[in-house]
């Protein structure tokens, strides 16, 4: 189940996002895509999801043709930044909402799905906010359960973008330990965008370091910190952004 | 010393200009507002209850009452259908020509009534272009209830969408994304994402739509041909009767108008009470 990406290219009317990206992964890695904002990094995150198709190139996963299977039917687990949570839901509906919405003959009944929500909510550490809505959450908050939405379908690969983007530095640290091991637990794929180098080198297995549509560098987070191969990764690494 | 030195807050003005503009816009409210609703009702009722009450059961304003309301139920299911669709597909893609449509359905709000009315008057009368075929055919579009219909549709064609677009733009794409990328096929991501998120906007869209449908005027007038307990719709049976001198009729009759009205606000206000948590999450911004 590694995933490969091979030459993606996306054009957009004013810019090139994608310019020719490859990269490889083996099953159950952590990849970080780091880069500053305009690099492409998010355009090749939706293209894993299937929000978005580029105009050239390949990805396989599991042996599958990647970009031949339809958003709907990919299972990947999407994070997205502002948690794009359903705010007219409570936290257990938006979590219940990938298994309610299969066909009939998949759908797990009422009791099955009322015993999974549980069991995600005790794994994100959320057991008694069922019955909230969003807005009635804190901002870590609402990132757990983006989280365990996108877990409830089991999916087969994890995405998140920016996935402390929006919360402050104390928090973004704690969830960051937990998120790790969250991931050791699961084993899933997982692809993460960011801009944040600590958080990239912190939590990766392989960092790709994105520049203008293009890989600067992809390595481990020991490799790319102790010899970064052009000029840019070694200036992006210099300057600290928090 | 606290009672003397009531610390005052850094926006708030002066005692006289806080009163001043209060009365100001009570003054105004009831001047323009509340003042005319009421003659509406105390010229109706100055014969008394029982004259009022016949005025409005009489054979030509039942007629009157019947048909503005089969046309509401036509033209603001119709239009509210159109509404949604429209907006959905403005708000949630990108395609050429997008602008063009927004205008287009912008145009029944600038254009005056009276010529919405002539031209379908112009398309579907007997002069008109496919007054011909239509004769043939003895299909009656011009002084019959489609005619007044299509009138109704045209002219309250934009409140669902002009409701709903802003809201929709403003949600953006993030949870119908997130809807799809959870397995859920496009007509359950706006069954259960969409339509949720936009209902209240909806409903707010329909009840206008709707007051405006049972009182166009213009536009209905070009059309219906004023023949009595016929086409004329409620607002145009307010008219006769008024011309006739019957005011009590005329003020009987444009009393329920304005009840009919005040029972779809009182509706909205007792469905916002009743989900006031629900509205609340709905537009909570990030």
């Amino acid at each position: 189940m590694s995933l490969t990406i091979d030459s993606l290219s996306k054009r957009y009317i004013s810019f090139e996002a994608l310019n020719g990206v490859s990269l490889t992964a083996p099953q159950g890695a952590f990849v970080a895509l780091l880069g500053p904002s305009g690099s492409g990094k998010t355009t090749l995150l939706r293209i894993l999801g299937g929000l978005e198709f580029p105009d050239s190139g390949s990805v396989h996963f599991a042996d599958l043709n990647w970009l031949g299977v339809p958003a709907r039917e990919r299972r990947a687990g999407f994070v997205f930044q502002h948690y794009a949570l359903f705010r007219h839901m409570t936290v257990e509906k938006n979590i219940a909402f990938g298994l309610s919405v299969k066909r009939w003959r998949d759908r797990p009944n009422r009791k099955e799905i009322a015993r999974r929500v549980r069991e995600l909510l005790a794994l994100v550490q959320l057991e008694g906010l069922g019955k909230r809505y969003p807005s009635q959450l804190s901002g870590g908050q609402r990132q757990r359960v983006a989280l365990a939405r996108a877990l409830a379908i089991e999916p087969r690969m994890l995405l998140l973008d920016e996935p402390f983007g929006a919360l402050d530095a104390k928090v973004r640290k704690e969830l960051r330990a937990w998120l790790r091991q969250l991931h050791e637990m699961l084993g899933l794929t997982t692809v993460f965008v960011t801009h944040d180098q600590d958080e990239a080198f912190d939590l990766a297995d392989l960092v790709a370091v994105m520049n203008g549509g293009k890989i600067e560098q992809y390595g481990s987070p020991a490799d790319v910190r102790q010899a970064p191969r052009t000029a840019f990764v070694q200036e992006f690494i210099e300057t600290r952004v928090h | 010393m606290s009672a003397l030195f009531k610390p005052r807050r850094a926006t708030e003005d002066h005692v006289l200009v806080r009163w001043g503009l209060t009365a100001l816009a009570l003054i105004y409210v009831g001047m323009f507002l509340f003042l005319p609703l009421l003659t509406v009702f105390k010229e109706a009722l100055g014969d008394g209850l029982g004259a009022a009450w016949n005025t409005i059961t009489e054979p030509d304003a039942l007629s009157a009452i019947r048909l503005t309301l089969i046309t509401a139920a036509i033209a603001v299911p119709l239009n509210a259908i159109f509404g949604i669709a429209a907006s959905w597909a403005v708000a949630k893609f990108d395609f050429w020509g997008k602008g063009f449509l927004v205008t287009l359905i912008d145009l029944p709000f600038s254009v005056s009534p009276v010529v919405s009315g002539l031209i379908y008057a112009l398309v579907f009368g007997l002069q008109g272009w496919l007054g011909g075929w239509l004769r043939d055919h003895d299909i009656r579009i011009i002084f019959a209830l489609p005619g007044i219909i299509l009138a109704t549709i045209f002219v309250t064609f934009p409140f669902v969408a002009r409701e709903l677009i802003p809201l929709m733009n403003d949600q953006g794409r993030d949870e119908e994304e997130a809807a799809i990328s959870l397995g859920a096929s496009g007509w359950s991501t706006f069954w259960h994402v969409t339509l949720p998120n936009i209902k209240w906007g909806l409903l707010y869209g329909v009840l206008l739509c709707n007051a405006r449908a049972m009182g166009e005027f213009g536009a209905v007038s070009v059309v219906s041909g004023h023949i009595r307990g016929l086409t004329e719709t409620m607002p145009l049976h307010i008219e006769a009767l008024y011309n006739d001198y019957q005011y009590v009729g005329a003020f009987a009759v444009a009393s329920l108008l304005v009840m009919l009205a005040l029972v779809t606000l009182t509706l909205k206000a007792i469905l916002e009470w009743r989900y006031a948590d629900e509205i609340a999450a709905v537009h909570h911004h990030h």
